[in-house]
Order: C-alpha cells, then structure tokens, then sequence
C-alpha cells in the first residue's frame, strides 16, 4: 500500500482511495484484522463519495441490463405470440413456475409484469440512479472542488436505501402472484385489484419498494443541493459552475419537491391494498361481477394526479443530468466554450420551475376539465422552449469548433439529434385534440425511449467512456468504444422509429399479442399486416442491440485492469476541476484545496490555439 | 442566528413565550369558533384556517426564526410554498367541471 | 492524506457567503420535502371531501384533541427554551427543558393512542330487526377490538349474538345510523345471523378515517422520530457539550427546528381533521 497514489490501475485504484485514510487509521499495529474492517468500511459501507457513485453505478447498470433483459423476453412474445421461447422459455418456467410460463410460452400475467417492471427497474433502479447517483455523486463534488459531499454518512444511507428498494422489487417477482403487474403507473383501481387473491402481492412489494427508492433519493437531492450551496471552492461562483452542476443541482431540486407526493400517494395505495380504504376507489367498483366489498368514495384520478405531479419532473430527472453530460463532453471536444452558457443555466432553471406545472398533459383523456386540459397544453408547449433552446444552443456550440471526434464524443454528439426526434415528436402528444389519437399507443412509447434511451444511455455512455481515466487511470479502448457507438446507433434507431408507425396505426402499448387480435380483427379498426411484421423487426434488432453491448461491457472491465494507462492526470486536457486531481482522487480528492479562478470552458482562449486554460489555474 | 449574544437571547426568549400564550389563546378560539354558526359551513372553515394560518406563522416566523433567516432560506421557502400551492390548486381545479355539476 | 483535508467545511461555522452552517440547509431542504409530502396528503383530502356525500363534523373527541394540540405547542416551546439555554451556556436548564420535550412528545403520542384504540372499539352494524333493517353506531359489550361479521361467524369460536350500546343521538356518524330514535338508547341484542355488516371505525370505514388515520400516523411517526432524537441530545449532550458545544448547539437547533414543523402540521390537523 505504499505506492505512490497517481497513475494507479483501478483494481487497486480503488484501493488507493483508502489506502491513506486505513494507513493513518491503523498505524503501526495494522493487521490482517484491521484490514478486514477496513475493506468493509472502504468499500461498502464508504462515506466516500466516489466509492458510493462508483456502487451506485455499478448497481444501477446491472439493473439496466435486467431491464433490458426482460424487455427481450417480452419482444418475443410481440414477435412471435404464443409460441415457446427459446433457451430462456423453460428456465422462466422453472423458476417462475407453471403458471407463468407454462411450456416456456410467456402467459398474459408474466407479460404485464415484465412490462411494468422494466419500465420501473428503468426508470428508478437503472437511468436516475446512473445519471444523478453515479455520475453526480462522482463527479458534483470534484467539480466544485470540495472534499467530499455535505454529509457523507447520510450519502451512504442513500445507497443503501436504495440498493434495498431494488432487493424487494427483485424479491417481488418470487412471491405467488408474481411481480406488480399494472404498468409504471400503476394506476387505481387496477392496481389494487389486479391481484385481489393475495394479501401482499407483487403491487405491495412494488409500493414498499417504491417508499424506499423515494426516501433514497430525497436524502440523495438534500445531500446534492447542501454540497452545492455550501461546498463550493472559493472562487468557484454559480456563474463559473460547470453546466453538469448546474444540471445536477435543477435535478435535486425536482426530486426534492416532486417525489414527496409520490411518496404519500404510494402510502395511501398501499392503505388501500392492505387496509381496505378507499382512497383511489370509487363507489359502486364491480370486479368480476361481484361489487367490491369497500367503502368507496375514493378517486382514482387523485392518484393520476399525484404520480404524474413526480413522474413528469422525473422525465427531466431523466434528460438534465444527459444534458450535462453532453454539454462537459462538447465544450472539451470541440476545444471552445460553450456558445451560450447562461442561456444554458437559465433554460434549466425554466424547465426546472415549469416541470412542475405540466404534469397533467398526461391526462387529457380522463375527462379532466377542460379549462384545465387547456392551461396544462399551454404549460406544456412553455417549457418546450427551454428545452429547444438547450439543443440548439449545443448545436451551435459546435459551430467553428475543432472537432475530435473521440468516443465519447460520438455518443454526445449522437445524443443531440436522438434527444431531438424524442422532443419534437412529443409535440403531437402535447396538444390536447392530436393526443386523444395517438394516447397510450406505440407512438408514445416511439417517443419516450428516443428520449431516454439514444437520448440519455447514449449521453451515459458518453460519460462513462469520458470519466472511465479520471476513475481507473486507465483508458477504455477507443476502437472498441467506436464499434460500440456504431452498432448501438444503428439499432437503437431500427427498434425505435418503426414504433412511430405503429403507433400511428392505433397499436395500442401494453398489449400482450402486439396486436395481432386487432389485425385479425381487419376493417378501419384493423391494424395492417405490415404493423404486425414491424414487430418482428423491432424484435431482431432490439435482440441485436443487445449483443452491440457486450463489446462494451468487455471493455469496460478488461479496461480497469488492462486498459492504456493515463499519461497525465488530465488526459483529455479539460478545464474542469475534476481534472486537477490526482488520478485516481483520493478519499478527500484535492492535494491542496483548489481555488477557481476562471469560467469553466476557457478553450482555444489562450496561449496556444486549441490551448486550454483550467479553472484553478491563477489568472 | 450563532452572532446572538447573551442580552439578544434573553430578549428572545420573552419574545417566545408571548407566542406560546398567543398559539394558546388561538387554539382555544379555533375549537370555540367551530361551534358557532356563521351562516355557511364554507365560513367556518375559512376562518378556522385563517385562525391556523396565523399560529402556524407565529411558529415559523419566530419559534424557527424565519422572520431574520438568510436569503438561501427565504428562497427556498417560497420555492417551495408556489410549488405547494400549484400542487394543491391545480389538482381542485382539475376537478372543477365535475365539481360545478354535481347535483 | 493528512484526515485534516477530510474535515467537511462549514459543518459547524457558516460559510461566510450563505451565513449558514451544513446542516441548516440540509434541514430546510429536507423540511421543504415534507411541505410537498403533507401537501399531497392535504390536496388528498380535499378531493375526497368535495366528492363526498357525507363528511362527518365533529365526530373525533375535541376535548381531547385540544388537550394534545397544547401539549404539542408546549413542547414547541420548551425546545426552543433548550436552544436558548445553550446559547446562554445554561446547561442544566438545557437538561431541563430537553426532558421536558421529550416527555411532552411522549404525552402527545400517548394520548393519540388511546383515541386510535377507542376508533377500534366503535362499531357500524346493519341488521334485520322485525323485517326493517336497521343501521347504527354504538359500542358492543366488552369493548371488544376491532371485531367484523368474520370474527363472529369464525367456525372455531362462533358468536351467537352481541350486546350493543347504541350511540346517543346526533353522535354518530352523519349521513349514516341516523335510524336510531330517541329513548332507544338501551342495549339491544343482536344475533349473528341477523347482521349484515359489522366494521369497527378503522380507516376502510369511510374515506375520512381512511385519510385521518393516513394523516395522523404519519403526522405519529414524526413525533416518535423527534422524540427518539430529541432524547438522544439529552442522553449524549453532557459529553458533547464538553467536547464540542458549539456543534451541539447546532444539532440542537435543527432538531428544533424539525420539531417546530411538526408541531406546525398539527396546528393544521388540528382543525382541519377535528373541528370542520
Ligand atoms: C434500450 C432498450 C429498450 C427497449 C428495447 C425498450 C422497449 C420497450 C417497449 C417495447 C415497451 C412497451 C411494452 C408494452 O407496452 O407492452 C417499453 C415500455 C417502457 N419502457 Fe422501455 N425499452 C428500452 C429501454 C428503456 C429505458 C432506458 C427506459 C427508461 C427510462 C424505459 C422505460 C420504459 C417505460 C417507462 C415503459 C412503459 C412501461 C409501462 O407500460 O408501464 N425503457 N419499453
Ligand atoms: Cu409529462
């Protein structure tokens, strides 16, 4: 343990982070038994907060691939209905049991269960924990050169408050009845009748699990926005923040004030599955025939109400930290400033404020009022503007530029056209009168994922292959990365953009034959044979999509061990302070407490064209 | 609040137990005025919720000191009460149309 | 790594920009969240008030409300005493008022607990009486707890009847059991096989204990969590105001200040759940 700390490989890089504080800890009389505590203390139950955002991502990756996963299993029963699947059919069966995968053919409730996990496992379990866990707990301090977050037991709690929300809607899919099976949004009554057979059923877990992932990330955003109020560097003021903080910090702020709600409304349906209220169930509920023996009264637009007043903040929980991201990995890659850096800021601040008042555009259908249908369509097209104006504005900052054209800049560059398609086909769903067509179809689902997967995993991708130095010490293959880039967006756009047409057509999501019943069915109603054999492309290239990840997944470990090693602490020649650390950065980060002394984008300023000038650098 | 000095506290500290009389007093008036008829229900609690709004400022403004916070806090609260406020308004409203027309 | 580059600033000294200290922006940040928590529950019970055909005035025990919203407001201000002592370096009135603190939240949660018990013990039962079927509102005799038309005809240890003590007149619950007359207020008995239904008042009886209980318990468990920290300063504060009193006088302050926002989401629960 006594090398010196920079240019160390990850595998004890990791190590390094502890190897002083253990070193000081144990002294002299360090021993074997000593070590032991010290390996517990240093790496999982670390207050460090490098250590716990590199937890967090690893964690949350691996349920990105679970989530994935389970969507290729449903995308071959929407390819091919009915039929056993292969290789994976029986073990499902097995471990599932008969009546979930009887003879390896995926049934109607494993189908709705995987559907309404992999839209929760990737939402809270994989992309929030990976862009606001992982990378801002990582990153947030070192760029506002602080030792470590404002509380760092209360970081680690989050971790493992989170990790066990995820244990119990993992545990979920084991217990009789299976997983939840009424979508992400669970909506009332469906979700407390859905399983009426079972006292605790898969929506219970799903709730409790819920409570937990929510109390993670309010102690998570506390932490964030504490640690950028108070931890700043001297010199570091908000308008020389890095545009990632700024990002982070707009994030924080909706998971701090938006997921409270979701949180009661979680408990309240939870009373209603356990305790028979009536919070979210109205009178007169008839199931299978028999009236609901409850009091009623309830109402279940009360807690569409609540779940959307979180989870369309949560979209932009999804999407700011990518436009971070992006915007770190264009300023270093196209060797300028920013264009519009305030613009930037401003236009989070906007969407951070307006996203909250916007939530309702997802019930247009319900038979809301209509004023109030009219205000949310107006909120609605408001914030599209900061939005528009955080594209371009990173469209233009390319402008000029001399370019390199490195991994990470590829994602980020993919990331500015693939976010654009996401949001401008979310135009349509905005409007009240073109929404009641295309509500609740394929072209709903086209949209979202354009958004948060060629959108914000390839803005993830971006980071990791842009910070993989700054943890390791060690770079991820380029040539590899570049395959990797190539594959994922040639598939990515041959599962998404077919959904547009589809969901045109009137498929409706959700549906566990992919609408084969209703082509069937022919006549105006009737979807085409053509939309039917969509599926089955969006299928192949979906499972294809997923082999384009194992170059990735391969070169990210053998890269910790094996990778080329950094040839200085900032590789990439970046002007943030992440960079003036020792690489990989202690527990405490900095040698000496940094000072910021400059904007954080001071490329090709001066000496040199293409020159950089780092924040800490005096003036 | 750690510039205080000793006097300031001792100041204070009187200051407190005015409050703590004036939320007696008001709860008292609350439970007393919930008895009485206004003429409408919707009256009742109006001022029931005028009388709670009070005691709730006076715990905020001096029991946790917000009447001399720091800005970061000032804003902070009200962030926080505008977005409190669209939470609750708009989901009424939203229910409004049905609302009018319920027989 | 010298742990002196560990040290967090401003944990304890404001950061001279702000003027705050670590944990007073963690605690007002997390005070914030819980607006937007008891926000939701409020805009909750507003939907479900105004569609509902019936919402009973009146029908928690007020005396007993009133007596515990004094209790809480009293326990607002002896924390705040506590703080006061500190900064004056009193520390033995600290010990003092922070006792009293706790023991005052001890109280609330105490009292509140014997009003949830005596929710379990209140019945709604629909019968056949003559042919007429007749609702009412009253106590079964033995205060038995929590009791359905399950427990009655549960095969192991059926019940063939019960005693009920009828409610007196206009203590009910309104827009229900309104079928009792005057001067029936004597026990009746009733047999099994002539009720329909029988639900103690817990929170599936009507959409407002649903939402009083959803309310009140968690109002219940922030008491209990303060109450836990609160006499955690007053069991570790003597050390810690040795060692360091100015970090102490900090934690206290922002458990005060949690305190006071519990002790403010009462101020309206109080009539919002008991008066209106
Ligand atoms: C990259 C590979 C992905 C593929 C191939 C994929 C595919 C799909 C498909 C086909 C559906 C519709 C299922 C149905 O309606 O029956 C769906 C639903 C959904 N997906 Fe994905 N998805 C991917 C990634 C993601 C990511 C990264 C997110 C997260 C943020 C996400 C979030 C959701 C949500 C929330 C739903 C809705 C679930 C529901 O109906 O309740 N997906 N996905
Ligand atoms: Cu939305």
């Amino acid at each position: 343990m006594g090398k010196p700390i920079a240019n160390r490989p990850f595998g004890d890089g990791l190590m390094s982070h502890a190897a002083a504080t253990v070193a000081s800890a144990t002294g002299s009389e360090g021993n074997d038994a000593h070590h032991d505590s010290g390996f517990w203390r240093k790496y999982i139950f670390s207050t460090d907060h490098k250590v716990i955002g590199i937890q967090y991502g690893l964690t949350s990756l691996t349920f990105l691939l679970l989530g994935f996963l389970l969507m290729t299993l449903m995308r071959w029963q929407l390819a091919y209905p009915g039929e056993p699947i292969p290789l994976l059919g029986p073990v499902l069966e097995k471990v599932l049991g008969q009546g979930m995968a009887f003879k390896g053919i995926m049934s109607p409730d494993l189908y709705n269960s995987f559907g309404a996990m992999h839209g929760t496992i990737m939402v809270f379990l994989a992309i929030v924990p990976l862009a606001f866990g992982a990378f801002g707990n990582y990153v947030v301090p070192l760029q506002i050169g602080a030792p470590d977050m404002a509380f760092p037991r209360l970081n680690m709690a989050s971790y493992w408050v989170y990790f066990m929300g995820g244990v119990i809607m993992l545990v979920s899919f084991f217990i009789p009845g299976g997983a939840a099976k009424s979508g992400w949004t669970s909506y009332s009554p469906l979700a407390t009748i859905a399983d009426m057979g079972h006292r605790v059923d898969g929506q219970t877990l799903w709730l409790i699990g819920m409570v937990l992932l929510i109390t993670s990330s309010l102690l998570g955003s506390v932490n964030f926005i504490a640690t950028i109020i108070q931890l700043r560097a001297p010199g570091m003021t908000w308008m020389r923040m890095p545009f990632f903080v700024w990002a982070q910090l707009v994030t924080a702020f909706l998971l701090l004030l938006a997921f409270p709600p979701l949180e009661a409304a979680g408990l309240m349906q939870l009373m209603d599955n356990l305790f028979d209220t009536s919070f979210f169930l109205p009178t007169g509920l008839v199931v299978s025939g028999n009236p609901l023996a409850v009091s009623g009264g309830g109402s279940p637009l009360l807690w569409q109400h609540l779940f959307w007043f979180l989870a369309h903040p949560e979209v932009y929980v999804l999407i700011l930290p990518a436009m971070g991201i992006v915007a770190e990995v264009i300023a270093n890659n196209t060797r300028k400033p920013l264009f519009g850096y305030k613009s930037l800021v401003y236009s989070a601040m906007a969407i951070g404020f307006l996203s909250f008042i916007v939530w309702a555009h997802h019930m247009y259908l319900t038979g809301m009022g209509t004023k109030i249908s009219t205000f949310f369509q107006t909120t609605t097209m408001m914030i599209s503007i900061p939005s528009v104006i955080i594209v371009t504005t990173l469209f233009i900052s390319l402008w000029g530029g001399s370019i390199r054209f490195t991994t990470p800049m590829l994602f980020a560059l993919a990331f500015l056209p693939m976010f654009g398609i996401g949001g401008l086909t979310g135009l349509p769903l905005g409007f009240n009168a073109t929404d009641i067509q295309l509500h609740d179809t394929y072209y709903v689902i086209g949209h979202f994922h354009y958004v948060v997967a060629p959108g914000t995993i390839f803005a993830i991708f971006a980071g990791i292959y842009y910070w993989f130095p700054k943890i390791t010490g060690r770079h991820m293959s380029e040539f590899w990365g570049k395959v990797h880039f190539a594959l994922s967006f040639v598939f990515m756009n041959l599962v998404f953009a077919p959904m547009f047409l589809q969901g045109l057509e009137g498929m409706h999501r959700r549906m566990y034959d992919g609408g084969a019943t209703y082509a069937a069915a022919g006549g105006i109603e009737g979807l085409s044979q053509f939309a039917l054999k969509l599926n089955v492309s969006i299928s192949h290239a979906a499972w294809l999509l997923g082999w384009a990840q194992v170059p990735f997944i391969i070169n990210l470990f053998w890269s910790i061990w094996k990778g080329r090693k950094v040839e200085s602490d900032n590789p990439w020649e970046a002007t943030t302070l992440e960079w003036a650390t020792p690489t990989p950065p202690p527990h405490g980060n900095f040698a000496s407490p940094p000072t910021a002394h400059r904007g954080p984008y001071e490329y090709s300023q001066s000496p040199a064209p293409n020159g950089f000038t780092p924040q800490n650098e005096p003036a | 609040m750690s510039h205080e000095h000793a006097h300031d506290i001792k100041q204070a500290t009187r200051k407190y137990i005015y409050v703590f009389l004036a939320l007696l007093l008001g709860t008292v008036i609350t439970v007393i005025a919930s008895y009485i008829p206004f003429g409408s229900h919707a009256l009742n609690i109006a001022v029931a919720l005028f009388i709670a709004s009070c005691k709730a400022f006076l715990v905020a403004a001096y029991f946790m000191h917000l009447i001399s916070e720091k800005r970061m806090i000032y804003g902070l609260v009200a962030a926080t009460g505008f977005f409190f406020l669209g939470l609750v308004l708009l989901i009424v409203f939203s229910d409004a149309d049905q609302l009018m027309s319920r027989p | 790594m010298s742990s002196a580059a560990m040290e967090i600033p401003y944990s304890v000294e404001p950061r001279p920009d702000t003027g705050l200290y670590n944990g007073k922006v963690g605690i007002w940040l997390f005070l914030a969240s819980e607006v937007m928590l008891f926000g939701a529950l409020f805009s909750s019970y507003i939907m479900l008030r105004v569609g509902s055909d019936a919402w009973p005035v009146h029908m928690l025990n007020v005396p007993i409300g009133t007596l515990n919203t004094t209790v809480l407001i009293t326990s607002s201000i002896t924390v705040v005493l506590a703080w006061a002592a500190l900064k004056l370096k009193e520390f033995n009135k600290f010990r003092l008022y922070m006792g009293l603190t706790v023991v005052l939240a001890l109280t609330f949660a105490i009292i509140k607990s014997f009003e949830y018990r005596s929710k379990f013990v209140h019945y709604a039962v629909e019968y056949t009486h003559n042919g007429q079927v007749i609702e009412a509102t009253g106590h079964i005799e033995g205060s038995p707890w929590n009791w359905s038309l399950k427990t009655l005809q549960n095969p192991d240890h059926p019940i063939e009847s019960i005693v009920f003590h009828p409610d007196a007149a206009g203590h009910g619950h309104p827009g229900e059991g309104a079928t009792i007359h005057a001067g029936e207020h004597e026990a009746v008995t009733i047999a099994t096989k002539d009720i329909h239904k029988l639900e103690s008042f817990g929170p599936w009886h009507h959409t407002y204990l649903a939402i009083y209980f959803t309310l009140t318990g968690l109002h219940a468990l922030h008491v209990l969590g303060g109450a836990a920290v609160l006499a955690w300063f007053w069991i570790t504060g003597p050390a810690m105001w040795r060692t360091d009193p100015e970090r102490l006088t900090n934690r206290v302050e922002v458990t005060g200040l949690f305190w006071h926002f519990v002790d403010l989401v009462w101020i309206f629960l109080f009539p919002v759940l008991y008066l209106l």
